[in-house]
Formats: C-alpha cells, sequence, structure tokens
C-alpha cells in the first residue's frame, strides 16, 4: 500500500491490468492524469491522436489484432462526446476497449460547469459498463472490474468517468485484480443436453453447413473450428468479421456470407439441412429477409450471449457458452463423416461467380483500373500474410472480398456501425499492437478524409501503416444504390477531393498515384520495399460497383451479378 | 403477433443508474412501461423493479435476455397475470360535503373495503388495494356520483404464484461459480 493522487493511481492499476499502450488526447479536467504519465512514460506509451473519435478507433484496432483490450484516454465534455461513434462501434463489434474520459470536480457536477457533459448518461446504452470515479478509493476497484467486463463474455467497450476531484486527492492505494462479479456470468458452461442435441442434429445431416463468426476469433477457437469442421466434414461460409478465422484456402471455407459476400454460401444457406452458426449474430447484411432465410434447415447456434440466441432466427438447437468450449465439446461427440457430393455441389456457384464476376474485377485487359484487381494485387506480394484494415462502403467489400489470409486476426474492419473513417486510425492501432506484420489499410476519398487528421499521428509515431486509398471521386457505395435503386439520381455523392500525394508529402508521408495498370504493380512493391508508412493513390474506374450484391431486404439467394 | 401485459421481475445490485439501463432497453423496442415499481428486495442490498408492459410474448423475451444480460443485474424473468399474484394501492380524495350528501359510506366500505386515512372539513382521503380493475372501479363509481378531487394509484407490486423466490438460493450457487 503506498499512498498516492488518484492520477498516480490510475496508472498503477493501468500497469496492474497489463497496459502498455494508451490512445488519447489531453484536455482540462484529465491534465492530472496526463501530468502522472510524464512520469510513467517508461512504461505506458501514449499515442497522440489528432481527434478523440481516433482514440476509440485505434483502441479497436489495436485490440482486433493483439486481443488485449485497447484503452483511450480523453477529456471531458467534447473530448467525451467525441468518442461515442467508436464507443458505439466497439459494442456492436464486440470490441473490448477501456475510455477513460476526464470529468469535472465531483462539486460541479450537474452545474452545467464548463466543459461537463453527463458521460455515463450518454454512454450507459452503448456500453457493457459505464461508472463514474468520484473518489481516489474507488479507482483500483473500477480499473480492475472494467478490464475484467470489457474482455471477459462477450467483449465491448466500458467508460470509466474519472472526476477531477479524485485525480487530485492522495489514497492509500494497492491495485485490485476482479474475476468475479455476482450479477453478471460472462460464459456460462456448455449444458450436457444442448450439446448432445446439437450433435446429435449434425450426425443427422445430409447436407450440414456452417456460419462462422467472430466469436471464433473472439474465443482463440480457430483450431477448435478446424477440427469440428473436419471431423464431421462440414463446409462453411464466413461472416465479414469472422473473416480470417479459417485460412482462405482452407478445404472447407467456402467463401465470405452476405449481401456482398459470395454467390455459394448464400446459396447453400437456403439447400442445407442443418445450418450451424458459431459466433455469429445472424445480422440483416448476412441474412437478407429472414422470412425467407434457411427455412429448409434446423439451425444449430452456438454463442456466448444469451440474447442472441433466438433474436433473429428461431434455433433448433441453442448451445449457449464460449464456443472455445462449446466447439470441442459438441466434436467429441461427432461422428466422422465425409459429405463430398454436397461439397462438390458448392463448385457451380463457384464457378459461375468466377465467370460473371471475379474474373473481369481482378484480371481486367483493358480499361480503367479496378478496385478489385488492385485489392488483389497488394495481397499477392504480401503474400496474403498481411493485416487487413478497410474503411466502410465499395473499399471494404472489394477488399474483404480480394485479399486473402494465411492467420486468424488479421482483418479489422467496421462491421455492425459501418463507420466511415474508422480505417485510418485501426490501422494505426493495429501497426501499433503488431509492428512486425505489414498492415494495409484499404480506403476510399469518402472514408479517409473523416478522420484525415490522423496522417499527423502517423507522422509523429512514424507508424508504418501502408494505405491504399483506391480514389473514383464519389461516395461509392452510395453511388451504386443510386444508380441500382434511385434512377441514378446521383444526390451529394460526387466529390471534389484535393490531391492526396501532396497531402501525404506535407505531412512527411511517402506517397505515390498511380492511374495504368502496367503501373500497378511496381508502385505496390515501392510501396512495401520498407516498413514505413506510405500512402498509395490508385485512380480507380468510377462506376466500379460491388457484385455480386443481394439488395436490402432480398431473399439472401436472390443475388444480382450485374447492372 | 398478440400483445398482452407482462410483468416483468428484475433484481440488481444497488447502484446508480440502474433505471436508466433498463429504461432504454424498453425504449429501443418502442415499449410503454404501464406501471414501475422499485424497492429493496428481502435480501439485503439487493433490489426488486416490477414493471409492466404490454407487449408480443417475442419481444417481451428479447427484451428480458437483454435487461439481464446487463452487468449489474442479477435477474430478469417475465411472468403472465395467471401466474401472479399481485396488487396496487391507489389513493381517492373527495369533497367532504358531496360526501356528506350520499347519506352513509357505509356501503362504500363494505362493497369495495377502503379505508379512510384522513377526514378533514374540506375533504377526505380514501385508500383501496387491489387490482387494476378494482381500483378502477370505485374509481369510476366515484366519478360519476360525487367527484374524485385527487387520484393516484402506485404501480402493481407482484410475486408468483408456482414457485418461493429463491434469489438467496440462485444467488449461492452464482457465488459457488466464483
Amino acid at each position: 500500500m503506498k499512498r498516492i493522487k488518484g492520477s498516480e493511481a490510475l496508472m498503477e492499476a493501468l500497469i496492474h491490468e497489463g497496459v502498455d499502450t494508451i490512445f488519447g488526447y489531453p484536455g482540462g479536467a484529465i491534465i492530472p492524469v496526463y501530468d502522472s504519465l510524464y512520469d510513467y512514460q517508461d512504461k505506458i506509451r501514449h499515442v497522440l491522436v489528432r481527434h478523440e473519435q481516433a482514440a476509440t478507433h485505434a483502441a479497436e484496432g489495436y485490440s482486433r489484432v493483439s486481443g488485449k483490450v485497447g484503452v483511450c484516454l480523453v477529456t471531458s465534455g467534447p473530448g467525451a462526446t467525441n468518442t461515442i461513434t467508436g464507443i458505439g462501434d466497439a459494442m456492436i463489434d464486440s470490441t473490448p476497449i477501456v475510455v477513460i474520459t476526464g470529468q469535472v470536480t465531483s462539486s460541479l457536477l450537474g452545474t452545467d460547469a464548463f466543459q461537463e457533459i453527463d458521460v455515463v448518461g450518454i454512454t450507459q446504452p452503448i456500453t457493457k459498463w459505464a461508472y463514474q470515479i468520484r473518489r481516489p478509493e474507488d479507482i483500483a476497484w473500477a480499473v480492475a472490474r472494467a478490464f475484467y467486463i470489457a474482455q471477459s463474455g462477450r467483449p465491448g467497450p466500458v467508460v470509466l468517468d474519472f472526476a477531477k476531484n479524485a485525480q487530485v486527492a492522495m489514497v492509500d492505494f494497492e491495485p485490485e485484480k476482479c474475476n468475479f462479479i455476482r450479477s453478471y456470468i460472462p460464459a456460462s458452461k456448455p449444458d450436457d443436453e444442448s450439446v448432445l442435441k446439437a450433435a446429435e442434429l449434425i450426425n443427422s445431416a445430409k447436407k450440414p453447413f456452417a456460419l462462422v463468426g467472430q466469436g471464433v476469433i473472439l474465443g482463440n477457437a480457430e483450431k477448435e473450428l478446424a477440427d469440428f469442421l473436419e471431423k464431421a466434414d462440414i463446409p462453411a461460409g464466413y461472416t465479414l468479421l469472422g473473416e480470417s478465422a479459417m485460412p482462405t484456402d482452407f478445404r472447407l471455407n467456402k467463401g465470405m456470407l452476405g449481401m456482398h459476400g459470395n454467390i455459394a454460401p448464400n446459396i447453400k444457406t437456403n439447400e442445407c439441412d442443418v445450418l450451424i452458426a458459431i459466433g455469429m449474430r445472424f445480422d440483416d447484411r448476412v441474412t437478407g429477409d429472414l422470412n425467407t432465410y434457411a427455412k429448409q434447415a434446423k439451425i444449430v447456434h452456438l454463442d456466448i450471449d444469451a440474447s442472441e440466441l433466438g433474436k433473429n432466427v428461431s434455433v433448433d438447437a441453442p448451445v449457449l457458452g464460449d464456443v472455445k468450449c462449446s466447439l470441442p465439446a459438441i466434436t467429441e461427440k461427432l461422428l466422422p463423416a465425409k459429405h463430398t457430393d454436397w461439397i462438390a455441389s458448392f463448385d457451380e456457384h463457384v464457378q459461375r461467380e468466377f465467370a460473371e464476376v471475379i474474373d473481369a474485377e481482378t484480371n481486367p485487359q483493358n480499361g480503367l483500373l479496378k478496385m478489385g484487381e488492385v485489392v488483389n494485387a497488394v495481397s499477392e506480394v504480401v503474400n496474403h500474410n498481411a493485416v487487413l484494415v478497410t474503411d466502410v462502403g465499395q473499399n471494404q467489400m472489394m477488399a474483404a472480398r480480394y485479399f486473402k489470409f494465411k492467420q486468424s486476426r488479421s482483418v479489422v474492419t467496421s462491421g455492425g456501425l459501418g463507420t466511415m473513417g474508422f480505417g485510418l486510425p485501426a490501422a494505426i492501432g493495429a501497426k501499433i499492437a503488431c509492428p512486425e506484420r505489414t498492415v494495409c489499410f484499404f480506403t476510399g476519398d469518402g472514408g479517409i478524409q473523416m478522420t484525415i487528421q490522423e496522417l499527423g499521428t502517423i507522422m509523429q509515431e512514424q507508424t508504418g501503416v501502408k494505405i491504399i486509398l483506391m480514389n473514383n471521386n464519389w461516395l461509392g457505395m452510395v453511388r451504386q444504390w443510386q444508380e441500382l435503386f434511385f434512377d441514378k439520381c446521383y444526390s451529394q455523392t460526387r466529390m471534389t477531393n484535393p490531391d492526396f500525394v501532396q497531402l501525404a508529402n506535407a505531412y512527411g508521408i511517402a506517397s505515390r498515384q498511380v492511374s495504368e495498370r502496367t503501373e500497378l504493380k511496381v508502385a505496390i512493391d515501392d510501396m512495401l520495399k520498407d516498413d514505413k508508412p506510405y500512402l498509395l493513390v490508385v485512380n480507380v474506374e468510377e462506376e466500379n460497383m460491388v457484385f455480386p450484391m443481394v439488395p436490402v431486404g432480398n431473399t439472401i439467394t436472390d443475388i444480382m451479378t450485374k447492372k | 403477433m398478440e400483445k398482452k401485459l407482462y410483468t416483468v421481475t428484475i433484481f440488481s445490485e444497488n447502484t446508480v443508474g440502474l433505471l436508466n439501463q433498463i429504461t432504454i432497453i424498453f425504449t429501443r423496442r418502442q415499449l410503454n412501461i404501464e406501471t414501475l415499481s422499485v424497492s429493496p428486495s428481502a435480501l439485503n442490498g439487493i433490489h426488486k423493479f416490477t414493471i409492466t408492459s404490454y407487449a408480443s410474448q417475442d419481444i417481451i423475451d428479447k427484451v428480458v435476455k437483454q435487461i439481464d444480460k446487463r452487468v449489474d443485474i442479477i435477474k430478469a424473468y417475465y411472468n403472465t397475470d395467471d401466474e401472479l399474484v399481485s396488487q396496487e394501492i391507489a389513493l381517492y380524495k373527495v369533497s367532504t360535503q358531496k360526501l356528506l350528501e350520499l347519506g352513509s359510506i357505509e356501503a362504500l366500505i363494505r362493497n369495495y373495503g377502503i379505508r379512510v386515512l384522513e377526514l378533514t372539513e374540506t375533504c377526505v382521503v380514501f385508500e383501496k388495494t387491489g387490482t387494476y380493475e378494482e381500483t378502477q372501479k370505485l374509481f369510476d363509481e366515484l366519478s360519476q356520483t360525487i367527484g374524485v378531487l385527487q387520484f393516484i394509484r402506485s404501480g402493481r407490486v407482484a410475486i408468483t404464484k408456482s414457485k418461493v423466490e429463491r434469489l438467496s438460493d440462485m444467488l449461492a450457487s452464482i457465488e459457488k461459480l466464483q
């Protein structure tokens, strides 16, 4: 026990939780913490972002690739409200982050003091837990509890609102550890009966099909998944956030599900006899119209969150628990099987998609550059070993479709909230979490400009992010919908853009622009020749659209492959 | 789907801001809260919420799961009226003068089981406990005869018919997980 200031106690408590990196931005109500942080620079690296929203996305990127809790430190009022988008993003995409916001001194709470905002009230619906620390005696308890809640069970964001008086007051500090809260059961042990029922259903299947979600990655259950699929010879599709849980070339990996996913897994969803959802939540972008979704199939659903079971799709065999436990429990009861003909039946759809979409998108012989070929080319050069970060929109869907993976925790994207501007700061966080890996960030001219100020963070930290800006001078995904569904009324989607190369140069970031197919490979090689930050601007075809596409609200097998 | 009245029972830690966490989950699903009652439970430090709301079973089931998921909620479940014994309390203020004009209040007291809480020269305050329908019936009768000056009704309190509320047993089994 030692007698220290509250701000120092926070540092000690964070170090006790294994924190070595913080993304933040100082301000009036958090200065005492920054004052203490100065003395802890050898233990905690602080990354100074250019906007608090970026701190939250960077923390998310850091968490997604490392599996650790991302930490943000911001001031009260606008500093806190600027984090809301990132907190919401982390909530819907189950990403563990702890956001520490400064708060006015306790005696001023509720008086509309300068830079006072009700952070706990605002963030309650979009956090697992939000707590206001008003006394320094609460710091050890609250920090321990925050980290436990953020990373246990279905992970998510936690907010600690840290009143200034608690930062400056003295306290007898002893770090605490939290691994139990009586009102909170993070992961139930899968019960034998439901495991047995699920195994029996799967054993009875002639045409089983698995849906792999982020739960597999969050549960570190990639090996358990592969064992499960292999034993009963079950083909699988993956959700956007489940991408990289299986290597791209894994025999049973049949591609991405959903609106811009692959044809085969979407078609087969409505042909299988047993559908096994593993750590995924039947998002509407995956299911399309629920009234026509997998009605022919018995449904097995493995999830850690009881409120997800039966939320969107009624389930025949729910299995509550961490897939790290439930998958091997089911696998043990599976009979080895072969579904050779069923698996072979995916091929015709794979060939159709190649012929109607993929070939033209990735190997065009003439015309302007296409997004698919850019993604494909970068993935080839990094030998499918890089971390993929995306923004939101066409760039995201093209990257998810054509980038390939050999290892897990390699995709950082905003799935649930669909946050434009997510990518650049998330890429910074991802690179800082794994400096030894190449981080390729694909973005568009719209998305990058939402958080483009973070080029400043890259400059200051010399973060070796490889930015591939696929520029079409449009808000491409909205433009695509306008062309397809709104009579080509291109309302407010045309963008007049700055010279991105000059902009990068102003930040001291190497940059180059390409428009010709013949220059692309050289430019990518040049970008990847070292580990320094780089902005590659690729001017792509303006009318380039993402196909296949299941229009919103349609049956999942109702797939467009062209205009 | 058919909507009916569900009673949601919630046990929680006694922490600041919990009511807000609960009500926003109703709000997201566009459900009105009909009645709400919060009080300390039989167990020290644990609070009990009793909330009634009209909903379809599908929706109330999902809402209760989402409430149960919150960190500081110990347990949440829902029941229909046939599974519960429930009671509400209502207070009625009427004019003393008009009450006297009725002649006798014996019939009121016998028929409705009311208690008189206060009597002044100007007004009388009755109390009646019962179901919503019972307290409403008295209100209607008074309104039509002598008029009601003020009226207030509490939220519902309820206990289940079928089982004992073994919260302490449940807590003990949770503690064993530690």
